[in-house]
């Protein structure tokens, strides 16, 4: 196999007494699109902002495009392209402007029309950046990341706080990026994120990576266990719930409960017999194969937006 | 250099679409001049001669003021953090923060010029090419120390509070707003240690007394060698972040700017030249104003 594009080995990291990244370890090949999932606070971004150059690790190793992150300088910048969190442009930079000037700061002179075109920027050139909507902004971070068609895209939250319509617009960006066979690493909190868009995900969780594979081999993982969302007439102790046949977890959910099952059949007789002793009453009962926020739950206990 | 110059056009774009610039870098030295030449020298050509150094003098000190809060604000709101990413370092940024602001000042300094001609009668700059040289190392110094400032600080309140400290200071304690002959003994032996000082001096004697550069050297260097630490500290102590905070040892570095004007402050208070040729200015010009209204 070639060698990877990103490679990080044991990488620490620590903020006074915070321990961000406790030895994480994986690597990024060509063209795969890799993504780190995991809730706020899990070290996401410090990975990635160690990959960029932007911060520097206490141990371990990172090597992007085989250069070191750390050194920086034009060689490696020309490599990267990045959408970073908490960022912004002048208010009164045009899109058109801003375009321009990062690709005269990389010395390119490509055609930015097209990608403009590309982004869904094209009737924006003139607009200033405080007119943007959140979705347009993140096409512009999008568009300044690209223009100097990097071989590795840094992509931290690119869908962070916009809302599903816009979402699902940048999901299709990057699926055409990644059609193209750009290498991209990127991080989310959102399962649908990661299941959609990329070719392994990582998950990590308190600075340690838990779990890696395709987002297939993941949910193999909890293959055994079957989702069972339950609504009730009539609230029930969820202690009850977990002792029915099959089932390994229990947690209340927004409008009644969702179960882990590894004997589905077997769980919803328990369950039925169980709410006819107690006079309760089934108002749903919905199945469906595990997901990535299963695996998560199983592997930590916690859901995803704890 | 290309990259320099590629961030002083957006530099220079963003200014003429800020209001705020155009207040502070435009309306206001104007605003001044016509404030000290009608009612401060009451449209009295030879008076009015006397104080456009000075006005020329605040014109080019606000740099200071709108590149630190400018550089705050980038750093605040993460749009240093963005420019970090690429190919661009620090001292092209800081540079670009200059060379805009130099650019944009000089139209603004020759408006006044073609005002005090114009409308004052003012037909005499004594040495206009020294005068130009002044202001050069006006703008590029005091926009240094906006650089500085900007190093120095953490917050935009902070920014502020320490701009109008310095501004204060240069305000009145320089020659710019009352004539340092005016002033007490003491406080003009204390004003020599104040960059701003040598600026006003700088302008007065070039513009008003046509002494040549050669005769200024101690003033030029203390401007130039300010220019210089200034920028080489805060080139030192950039911070791209808005979370990264300043370090103690670098406020010490960042002291280290003052070195050339402590210097240049003791050398003229040992001389004490520079006083006493600025009250025979002062007084070269009451004998010449008393005199005008009996040659007409």
């Amino acid at each position: 196999m070639n060698e990877p594009v990103i490679r990080v080995e044991q990488l620490r990291k620590r903020y006074g007494s915070v321990e961000a990244l406790r030895g994480v370890s994986f690597q990024v090949h060509e063209g795969e699109v890799f993504g780190l999932l995991g809730p706020n606070g899990a070290g996401k971004t410090t990975t990635v902002e160690i990959l960029e150059g932007m911060r520097t690790a206490d141990a371990g190793q990172a090597q992007v495009c085989g250069l070191d992150p750390r050194r920086g300088g034009a060689a490696f910048q020309r490599q990267i392209g990045a959408v970073l969190q908490h960022t912004a442009l002048p208010d009164k930079l045009r899109v058109g402007e801003a375009v321009e000037l990062f690709a005269n700061l990389y010395g390119r002179r490509r055609k930015l029309d097209a990608l403009l075109e590309r982004l869904g920027l094209a009737d924006k050139q003139r607009a200033f950046y405080d007119e943007l909507s959140g979705g347009q902004r993140q096409r512009l971070a999008l568009a300044l990341a690209l223009v100097h068609e990097p071989r590795v895209l840094f992509l931290d939250e690119p869908t962070a706080g916009l809302d599903p319509q816009v979402r699902r617009e940048i999901y299709e960006i990057i699926e055409e990026l990644r059609r193209e066979g750009k290498t991209i690493l990127l991080t989310t909190h959102y399962i649908e994120e990661a299941e959609r868009l990329c070719d392994r995900v990582a998950i990590m969780d308190y600075g340690k990576l838990i779990a890696l594979g395709t987002p297939a081999e993941l949910r193999q993982r909890s293959a055994n266990t079957t989702r069972i969302a339950v609504r009730l007439a009539q609230p029930i102790e969820d202690g009850r719930l977990r002792q029915l046949e099959g089932v390994v977890d229990c947690r209340p959910i927004s409008d009644g409960y969702l179960l882990h099952s590894q004997r589905p059949p077997q769980t919803i007789v328990a369950l039925v017999k169980q709410l006819e002793a107690l006079g309760n009453e089934l108002q749903s009962l919905e199945i469906s194969a595990p997901t990535l926020e299963d695996v998560f739950i199983e592997l930590t206990g916690r859901s995803l937006r704890d | 250099m290309r990259t320099t110059w590629t961030l002083t056009k957006m530099r220079m774009r963003l200014a003429m679409r800020n209001r705020a610039f155009l207040f502070f870098s435009l309306l206001m030295p104007l605003a001044f001049l016509f404030l000290y030449s009608s009612l401060f020298a009451k449209g009295e050509p030879r008076v009015v001669g006397f104080l456009f150094p000075s006005v020329l003098a605040l014109t080019v000190m606000g740099s200071f003021w709108g590149l630190s809060i400018q550089l705050v604000l980038f750093r605040e709101h993460g749009i240093l953090r963005r420019f970090r990413l690429t190919p661009v370092g620090p001292a092209a940024l800081l540079a670009s923060s200059i060379l805009s602001n130099y650019i944009l000042t000089l139209p603004t300094v020759a408006l006044e010029f073609m005002l005090v001609r114009a409308v004052y009668d003012v037909t005499t700059f004594g040495n206009l090419w020294g005068g130009w040289l002044f202001i050069t190392l006006g703008i590029v110094t005091f926009a240094a120390f906006g650089l500085i400032v900007a190093s120095l600080t953490n917050t935009m309140q902070e920014t502020q509070v320490l701009n109008n400290a310095i501004w204060f200071l240069f305000l009145f304690f320089s020659g710019a707003t009352l004539p340092l002959v005016f002033f007490p003994e003491w406080l003009q032996r204390l004003s020599m240690f104040l960059p701003a000082t040598h600026l006003v001096v700088g302008l007065q004697f070039t513009l008003i007394g046509a002494v040549p550069v050669r005769s200024l050297g101690p003033e030029v260097v203390a401007l130039v060698g300010g220019a210089g630490l200034a920028f080489a500290l805060s080139w030192k102590l950039f911070r791209w972040e808005p979370g990264e905070k300043i370090s103690r040892s670098a406020k010490v570095w960042a002291a280290a700017v003052i070195i050339p004007f402590l210097l240049l402050g003791v050398w003229e208070n040992a001389l004490d030249a520079r006083r006493t040729e600025l009250q025979e200015i002062y007084k070269s010009l009451g004998e010449r104003t008393r005199s005008l209204p009996d040659q007409r």
